[in-house]
């Protein structure tokens, strides 16, 4: 019966507990409070790590006045037929930008935090694990969102007319695209073992997927085979979202792109399909060794 | 005597039975079972590499095993997981503190994971805080602490929970002599004011005689589970430990001329024998020269481990160190 019978040594048996079994009463799991609390951790790392706001804001704008500038004379959209100068048709491309640095960098994060950090400690509470991805999504883009509203404030320079219907659309869909991407950012740190192999990914796909959303150029220019690319790229869709929300009075800027509505549909889709990944791979991560 | 019936799990605050786990490369755990009793201090020992940290982590809900099963207080870690995290605190080796975080902060965020909020929270903070004699620190950031400070502050967040199981990972690991002292003394205030039963690994031998019993774990097989004492005791007599320049000599002579079993480590020669002071005579007659020092000595762990392992403990961290 016993397996461990025949090597007495190793049948010492445990004092017989002197209390009795204790009252398993359990607190109530309580998931909201815990997406609020990993929420709020978010906002509050970000203020401590002032330098984190350059890394996101920065490179998007110096990027804005690099290539605005340097492709100012050859730059010119063939589906309209109006006066479009690049430093306007880059200006949300620069919004996509800044919300996937800032989800790059706060996702990398969750390397270092699951491994020899905080999130050791969520790991191992009671609470569900989709309370874990959500937190994280929800707070980074929070964060990402308050960056585009500020960035958005210089859109009247480039020749973006504020409307405050278009402006209040634009950042809600700039909401979901910063939830899509930090839904990503967040499945690809949890199958990582290192920060070098994100920054791989980060260098072959992450930046790559941004150039190929129509933030960079227009997909109607493009060759086919580029073309098809773009189409099928998830993030094309919230690009050409948030251009239709931008110019919501003025259609002919928006000539060639996919309709708002399957704009909208796609980015939905895709923000669900990265929450979807996020807590699934949480899942994996206890099956497998860590 | 055993605890292997499944029905009798309830009444420990561990049972582990027949536990096995194989990650893709290797075998970590092979047919493990023990079971830990009501506010035991109970050690995990072995050498790196020997299972300990796989064991850790299936106790605490983190790997599921390959085989066999393990229960907190008769529920079991994998199908009963959510539950059993309710009653485990957990200290782990590397550091789960947010260090751009005050320490009240990273208790507060730790008190809502688990359900805790407004004056309940408050109150079992400032408490935590009080008895690990950290409140005047509670304004701090991680950051700026001691690694001793920060490790105490570690506990705290276990504590806050009431835990009916504390476990703990190589918690004392990177501390200096004096912290550890500290960090001990802590612990063992707690048990008394809580009758909180403790488990913890280590490959530190001074710290598992520190414990009611130990599990000595080696190459992934339970080798020894009993109390330090009584392991120790089941070593008859006492360990001769010879040196001098020449020790392959030395190992020679002895077995030669004396007819001793003898043991050649790095640095020594050790004979097991059951009168040190006569034996420790005739050894310095028949080596004379080449003999520099002798000593006599009881049984330690150390000398347990290699009993029953048939290598010594620290040797073989290294080499398993030097594989992972």
């Amino acid at each position: 019966m016993n397996p461990l019978a025949a090597v007495p040594e190793l049948t010492a048996a445990a004092p017989r507990p002197a209390v009795p079994t204790p009252s398993l009463e359990l607190t109530h799991p309580r998931p909201w409070l815990v997406v609020g609390t990993l929420l709020q951790r978010e906002f509050v790392r970000f203020i401590r790590q002032r330098h984190r706001v350059f890394g996101a804001l920065g490179q998007p704008l110096i990027f804005l006045v690099l290539f605005g500038a340097g492709l100012h004379g050859s730059f010119r959209n063939p589906l309209v037929a109006t006066e479009h100068t690049y430093f306007e048709y880059f200006f949300p491309g620069t919004l996509i930008l800044i919300l996937l640095f800032t989800a790059i960098f706060a996702t990398i994060s969750i390397i270092e935090d699951r491994r020899e950090g905080f999130l050791q400690s969520v790991l191992v509470a009671p609470a569900p694990r989709w309370t874990i991805a959500l937190g994280k999504m929800l707070g980074t883009g929070s964060l990402a969102v308050s960056q585009v509203i500020l960035f958005m404030i210089i859109a009247p320079l480039v020749g973006i007319p504020f409307d405050l219907l278009g402006w209040a659309g634009a950042v809600a869909v700039m909401a979901v695209i910063a939830l899509a991407l930090t839904g990503l950012g967040f499945m690809l740190a949890w199958s990582m073992d290192s920060a070098q192999g994100y920054h791989a990914i980060m260098n072959v796909a992450l930046i790559p997927m941004w150039l190929l959303s129509g933030a960079f150029f227009p997909a109607s220019g493009a060759t086919g085979w580029m073309r098809a690319i773009m189409l099928g790229n998830p993030l094309t869709y919230g690009t050409a979202a948030v251009r239709h929300m931008l110019y919501l009075h003025n259609p002919a800027m928006t000539a060639g792109l996919p309709s708002l509505a399957v704009s909208l549909g796609v980015t939905a889709l895709f923000a669900a399909a990265a929450f979807a990944g996020a807590v699934w791979i949480t899942g994996v991560h206890f099956k497998k060794h860590q | 005597m055993t605890t292997s019936h499944s029905d009798e799990s309830t009444n420990f605050p561990i049972a582990v039975e027949g536990l096995c786990h194989k990650y893709e490369d290797r075998i970590a755990l092979t047919d493990v079972s023990f079971s830990v009793g009501s506010g035991e201090l109970f050690g995990i020992v072995g050498p790196n590499g020997g299972g300990k940290t796989t064991t850790f982590k299936i106790l605490t809900t983190l790997l599921r095993p390959t085989g066999g099963r393990a229960s907190v207080w008769g529920l079991d870690v994998v199908g009963q997981r959510d539950q059993v995290r309710h009653l485990i605190g957990v200290v782990f080796q590397s550091p789960a503190l947010d260090v751009k975080l005050t320490v009240r902060e990273n208790l507060l965020h730790h008190g809502h994971l688990y359900g805790l909020a407004g004056r309940d929270l408050k109150t079992r903070i400032d408490g935590c805080l009080e008895r690990l004699s950290l409140t005047d620190r509670s304004r701090d950031l991680v950051e700026k602490l001691s690694g001793g400070l920060r490790r105490r502050v570690e506990l705290a967040k276990a504590l806050m929970s009431r835990p009916k199981v504390l476990l703990m990972d190589e918690p004392t690991a990177g501390l200096d002599p004096g912290a550890r002292d500290t960090f001990w003394n802590l612990i063992n205030r707690m048990r008394t004011e809580s009758g909180m039963t403790v488990v913890h690994t280590t490959h530190h031998l001074e710290e598992a005689e520190l414990c009611d019993r130990i599990a000595v774990f080696d190459r992934g097989r339970l080798v020894g589970l009993d109390s330090p004492g009584k392991l120790r005791a089941e070593i008859a007599g006492e360990v001769v430990t010879l040196r001098g320049s020449d020790l392959s000599a030395i190992d020679e002579q002895l077995r030669k001329k004396l007819g001793v079993e003898t043991q050649l480590a790095g640095d020594c020669v050790r004979v097991l024998t059951g009168d040190g002071h006569a034996f420790a005579a005739k050894a310095r007659e028949v080596l004379g020269g080449i003999l520099d020092s002798i000593s006599i000595a009881r049984p330690s762990l150390a000398d347990v481990f290699r009993q029953r392992s048939g290598h010594d403990f620290a040797g073989e961290a290294d080499v398993m160190e030097a594989k992972e």
